[in-house]
């Protein structure tokens, strides 16, 4: 795999009345052909602001920025025109043509793109078929529900075939079901049709949904960037962890911590669980030394075809025995005491 | 009061009769359309053309430009607040150059236009200015040029509200063209003043206000009509 979008230094500042203001600061940052690159943030991060240097809406102030090629730094508007074709964006707020029906909003970029009227009508009809909405060709935007908004979105987007395509925050205004059902979507449209997709969002289920990198951006910097099982997992900057606990409840804290404490004897640790940690046959031996133990919070799901999860144990006996018990378990995983 | 020897030519106060009124009624109304339909187009266009400068050249617009902004905007405030009774004068010269004279319905459609252009301009670029901002960046996300932008989707996008605005505008220049048809320009200003007000008929008057009415009541009925059509609500 090669880079599709490379960032080096990048930097936009605007200028207001009370100075300068760098939206994005000094950004260094490469995202790979064919997969889905998720950038997240608190409002206000730049996140908006970066995604639009990408496709040009907004013009880069310093340091290149290597889109399939090109520096869309240094394009002209004529050459940035073009270079959008290529590129599709899709929106919090949808923004569809409320003047025309939802075949004549997937047409306006091949009509942009120069598609003879036969090969439009083909293409739409295409699109239309692969978000889902075939029968709702000649509906107007304010006849459709959200979920339909941001399919015909995603329509109009992919409608001159473009390699890459930009979400800026595309599922922030729909409802948990519909949310689930415009990502399956994305899924669908980065597996089967090859399109790198950059996911804006201030949403970690988000880019836990579908990403598989992800970019922490805070105040225009990028504050950390990984695998989204690392950024998971191994939280290393502060907005991080803030990000990860708002979704990763896998440790009792607080009230939470103090009822365990009341209802349960002993020492509370917390065990982290991952792909091969065998915590069975230790806890198995437990009883041996006179240990008893107890599994009281935690849970363990999947995030990118990985185990991840963490169980809180409750365990009582004699202090040496217990000492042993949880050194066997760090022996296989890392373990915290509860706090 | 008439002479008796007038009534043959001349009904008596505060009487419509239709024989003699009717037939002038009608040109009248007939002279008012002609102006107000005239000035209807050509000040909608050019107010249109106005509308979308200000509108495309204002700052963050998709062809801002300060320059051309800021003399737009200098000339409709100018001669926008002018009271149309004086700006028909001002312009009478150039009136007189454009058409030979400065009287009759066809002269008075010169001032109309006039003023009919910079108070559509304002309306037009009201209206624009209320399109969602968001729908003109996914446009240009597509790779549409400016232009194509401004010519194929600013005006759809803001079609209903502006049908609305120029069926209002219309109204102003029912408003104006009475005005106008006082100074030599015909219409059904000049019937209700000539043949009502001074010669103390105000059945004359009373009439011409009821057509006038009804030709409103009309046009506002299409232009909810049509907006209410475009927006399909």
């Amino acid at each position: 795999m090669s880079p599709i979008i490379e960032f080096r230094d990048v930097s936009k500042v605007f200028e207001s009345p009370s100075g300068p203001i760098r939206a994005v600061d000094g950004v260094d940052l490469s995202i790979e052909a064919g997969e889905i690159f998720g950038v997240i943030g608190y409002s206000g991060a730049g996140k908006s602001t970066l995604v639009r240097l990408i496709n040009g809406l907004e013009r880069v102030t310093s340091g290149q920025l290597l889109v399939d090629g090109d520096d869309v730094a240094t394009l002209t508007e004529r050459q940035l025109e073009l270079k959008r074709r290529e590129i599709g964006m899709i929106f919090q707020q949808f923004n569809l043509f409320s003047s025309r029906t939802v075949a004549g909003n997937v047409a306006f970029p091949l009509k942009v793109a120069g598609w003879p009227k036969a090969d439009r009508d083909r293409r739409i009809a295409e699109l239309l078929d692969f978000v889902g909405l075939l029968d709702r060709a000649h509906s107007y935007p304010d006849q459709l529900s959200g979920g339909q908004k941001q399919r015909v979105g995603i329509a109009r987007a992919l409608a001159a075939s473009p390699k890459i395509l930009l979400a800026d925050e595309s599922t922030s205004a729909l409802d948990p079901q519909t949310t689930q059902d415009v990502l399956r979507l994305l899924r669908k449209v980065n597996t089967e049709l090859g399109v790198t997709i950059v996911v804006i969002t201030h949403e970690l289920e988000v880019v836990r949904a579908i990403a598989d990198r992800v970019a922490v951006l805070e105040d225009g910097h990028v504050a950390e960037h990984g695998s989204v099982f690392d950024i998971f997992t191994q939280p290393q900057a502060e907005v991080t962890r803030r990000f990860v606990s708002t979704v990763v409840h896998d440790r009792p804290r607080g009230a939470n911590l103090e009822r365990l404490r009341q209802t349960h004897e002993g020492r509370i640790v917390t065990a982290t669980i991952a792909d091969g940690s065998r915590l069975g046959a230790i806890l198995a031996s437990a009883g041996a030394l006179g240990v008893t133990f107890e599994i009281v919070y935690g849970g363990i799901g999947t995030l990118q075809d990985q185990s991840f999860g963490s169980l809180t144990l409750a365990l009582d006996g004699p202090d040496a025995a217990v000492e042993t018990v949880v050194g066997r378990l760090r022996e296989v995983t890392t373990i915290e005491e509860a706090s | 009061m008439i002479p008796a020897a007038v009534p043959a030519l001349l009904p008596t106060a505060n009487e419509f009769d239709w024989s003699f009124h009717g037939p002038k009624l009608v040109e009248a109304l007939g002279e008012t359309l002609y102006m107000v339909s005239a000035t209807l187009l050509i000040g909608g266009i050019l107010g249109l053309a106005l509308g979308l400068a200000l509108y495309t050249t204002r700052r963050g617009g998709l062809l801002a430009n300060r320059a051309v902004f800021g003399v737009a905007n200098l000339l409709v405030n100018i001669f926008r607040p002018i009271p149309f009774l004086i700006l028909l004068m001002v312009i009478a010269p150039f009136t007189v150059a454009l058409i030979g004279t400065r009287l009759g319905s066809t002269a008075m459609i010169v001032p109309l236009s006039f003023a009919a252009t910079f108070g559509v301009s304002r309306i037009v670029e009201q209206n624009l200015v209320a399109i969602d901002p968001g729908v003109i960046e996914a446009a240009r996300a597509t790779g549409a040029s400016r232009w194509r932008i401004v010519t194929t989707l600013v005006v759809p996008e803001a079609l209903g509200p502006l049908i609305l605005g120029f069926t209002f505008v219309f109204v102003a220049i029912v408003d104006m063209s009475a005005l106008a048809g006082t100074l030599d320009g015909g219409g059904l200003g000049a019937f209700a003043l000539d043949y009502g007000y001074k010669r103390w008929n105000y059945a004359v008057v009373w009439i011409t206000v009821i057509v006038i009415i009804l030709l409103v009541q009309v046009a506002q009925a299409l232009g909810n009509r049509l907006s209410r059509k475009v927006l399909r609500r």
